[in-house]
């Protein structure tokens, strides 16, 4: 059983015009098994808070506290962090050319782990799981996501997440620039690893179609870098019809 | 509106104004008199690259001094009687094209004589270990000659210290498949001017493989030409500048001859205050070379603050009818979200760092092919990349 826990958490990026803040106090926590919705409109604070929980170097955390079951997230290196059980799938997975798809998934598994997976059982499970995920034989020693289409990318991060089995996993815009077909695939993926592996989602989404693949017990709206509502299910349908337009009326 | 007013003067560069380019790099002179070669300034267009300035005194006109170099050959079957200035082949593939080579071939009275039999294979790599001492210069001439339809791997290892000029000339009979490897591995003061020159025969295949890692200045040009239509010139390149090393690499391709093929790949990476590459890479497709085919690639990863990478492709074209010709040349910084894309997985930074720049060379390192030389040059480019972590 693990819990993320973020506690008032502001965060802020340096500008053209000095020091900006995106995130402006985030409460939330994530409990193993639970899945969390987080949907807000363009410019939320969304990603910030995915980049900042998985610690990229160009957001400053300036207050608040982010644990993973009590242990200080923030004072951890990137790859700490990884190692500490959390996993980020990223909205826009970068290319690392000439490092082939095996030997990353190998190498992340073997910092994961602590040991070199036994070879036998590696090769066996990356195959099953490229299998389900759609992906051919011939994607393993191709450059990490080097000329991959957008869905190759988001399959590639689900092929992670699934053999890295982290405790937490937080899905960025996981559905953004999939066809049906593929957000099917991409979402059976993230089902398997909730059943089989009992991790806690974070899933950050800007539409409502990949509640329908995976079901959310909480929603969370996000506007204007902190949580606005929150809700189960239904707050999800709810937005689905009326959008976020009440969200964003200027209050005075 | 004009904007000249009547004084303006348009802007001149310096460069080009301290010599004439030639019209084509078929023109550049080529002598085996040093006279011919006045001491360069740094100007000329084929030194404003080069740090002058460091190698006056190699670029004096020295005789070898003794006990510079130790040099060894693992197979004494394919020593052959070393040959002077105007004797066997020597000369008819290289003829000096700067200073440097005319000095390197002006004092080699003898030069070491390499010689493939025809029709042979040979089955491993074919060493020669040139080691150098401090504080001594060298001037060296090799010739590697091999047989019609041999087929042999060299590979000249050059470590240690001191100051050289040298010239490997390379004689590659029709039909035959050589590879010739020039590890580049001194210590960091060594200074090292050299000219390769392959004259490949007709229907033959001619690799050759640089990798630079060590030395203080090092400056390799590689030349091609065909001796008959068909032949096939791969020349691939591995380098690793770290601070205050200069390591310059230039290709010539001359196509003289018809349906043949060139390819040109050079890698490099760049790590510390005043590091510095230089590639420039020409290529000559004469009117009388129908149907060839060429293509040359330089890139460069640009992995701290300070180092400076110059790559300047060339490709000149004297017939329509040819097959394919391209080049492509760039420089990059290390890039910071790999390395966070590769730790938000786990992997540490050092060894994020490591994939990367392993991952940058794959394409070369796998047109190596040459086991000998592959997993050393990964070994070397880690311990690179260790030694780059420390400061």
């Amino acid at each position: 059983m693990s819990t993320l826990e973020i506690r008032d958490l502001h965060v802020s990026v340096d500008t053209d015009k000095g020091s900006k803040e995106i995130l402006k106090g985030v409460n939330l926590t994530v409990k193993s098994g639970e899945t969390h919705a987080i949907m807000g409109p363009n410019g939320s604070g969304k990603s910030t808070l995915a980049y900042s929980i998985a610690g990229h170097p160009k957001y400053n955390v300036t207050s608040g506290t982010v644990t993973l079951d009590g242990e200080d997230v923030l004072a951890m290196k990137v790859d700490e962090r990884a190692r500490a059980g959390l996993f980020l799938a990223m909205q826009y997975p970068v290319e690392v050319p000439g490092v082939t798809v095996s030997n990353f998934l190998r190498t992340a598994k073997t910092a994961v782990d602590g040991e070199a997976p036994k070879l036998r059982h590696w090769v066996k499970d990356i195959k099953q799981s490229m299998a389900a995920l759609r992906m051919d034989d011939g994607f393993a020693e191709r450059g990490v996501n080097e000329g991959f289409s957008g869905g190759e990318k988001k399959r590639h991060e689900i092929l992670q997440l699934e053999l890295l089995k982290p405790k937490m996993a937080i899905l960025d815009e996981t559905d953004s620039g999939l066809d049906v077909d593929a957000l099917r695939v991409v979402s059976e993926g993230v089902n398997r690893v909730k059943d089989s592996t009992d991790a806690g989602v974070l899933l950050i989404t800007h539409y409502t179609r990949i509640l329908r693949y995976i079901k959310p017990d909480h929603v969370h709206v996000f506007v204007n870098g902190r949580v606005a509502e929150e809700g189960g299910p239904e707050l999800a349908d709810r937005l689905e019809a009326e959008g976020y337009d009440r969200f964003l009326t200027p209050t005075a | 509106m004009s904007l000249l007013t009547p004084d303006a003067k348009t802007h001149v560069d310096p460069a080009a104004q301290a010599s004439v380019p030639e019209k084509s790099r078929a023109e550049r002179k080529t002598s085996f008199d040093v006279a011919d070669f006045p001491l360069p300034h740094g100007r000329e267009e084929d030194w404003r690259f080069t740090p002058v300035d460091r190698l006056t005194g190699l670029l004096a006109d020295e005789p070898t001094a003794d006990g510079a170099v130790t040099v060894e050959v693992s197979d004494q079957s394919v020593v052959a009687e070393p040959l002077a200035a105007d004797e066997g082949v020597r000369g008819t593939a290289l003829v000096p094209g700067d200073r440097a080579s005319a000095l390197a071939h002006a004092n080699s009275a003898k030069a070491l004589h390499l010689k493939l039999d025809a029709e042979t294979e040979y089955d491993e790599p074919l060493r020669v270990t040139v080691h150098g001492n401090a504080g001594k210069r060298s001037n060296g001439h090799v010739v590697i000659e091999a047989g019609v339809h041999s087929k042999g791997l060299v590979i000249l290892e050059h470590t240690g210290s001191g100051e050289h000029t040298a010239n490997v000339e390379v004689v590659v009979g029709d039909g035959a498949h050589l590879t010739v490897v020039s590890l580049q591995q001194w210590d960091d003061d060594a200074l090292h001017l050299a000219q390769h020159e392959a004259l490949v025969g007709r229907d033959a295949t001619y690799r050759h493989i640089a990798v630079t890692l060590g030395g203080k200045v090092v400056r390799i040009n590689s030349n091609v030409k065909y001796d008959g239509p068909g032949g096939d010139a791969t020349l691939l390149g591995v380098y690793f500048a770290d601070a205050g090393q200069h390591l310059e690499h230039r290709t010539f391709i001359d196509h003289n001859a018809a349906r043949t093929k060139s390819l040109v790949t050079y890698k490099g990476a760049l790590q510390g205050e005043s590091a510095h590459s230089v590639w420039v890479g020409d290529v000559l497709i004469r009117a009388e070379a129908e149907g060839i085919e060429t293509y040359e690639l330089n890139r460069n990863l640009v992995l701290t603050d300070g180092a400076r990478a110059d790559s300047v492709p060339n490709l000149e074209i004297e017939t329509g009818e040819i097959a394919g010709a391209g080049h492509a040349s760039s420089t990059g910084r290390f890039d910071d979200e790999q390395l966070f894309y590769l730790q938000a997985r786990g992997i540490p930074e050092g060894e994020a760092r490591r994939l990367v720049v392993r991952g940058f060379f794959a394409d070369v390192i796998s047109k190596i092919g040459v086991p000998a030389v592959v997993e050393p040059l990964m070994e070397a480019i880690d311990a690179e990349l260790a030694a780059g972590a420390q400061v």
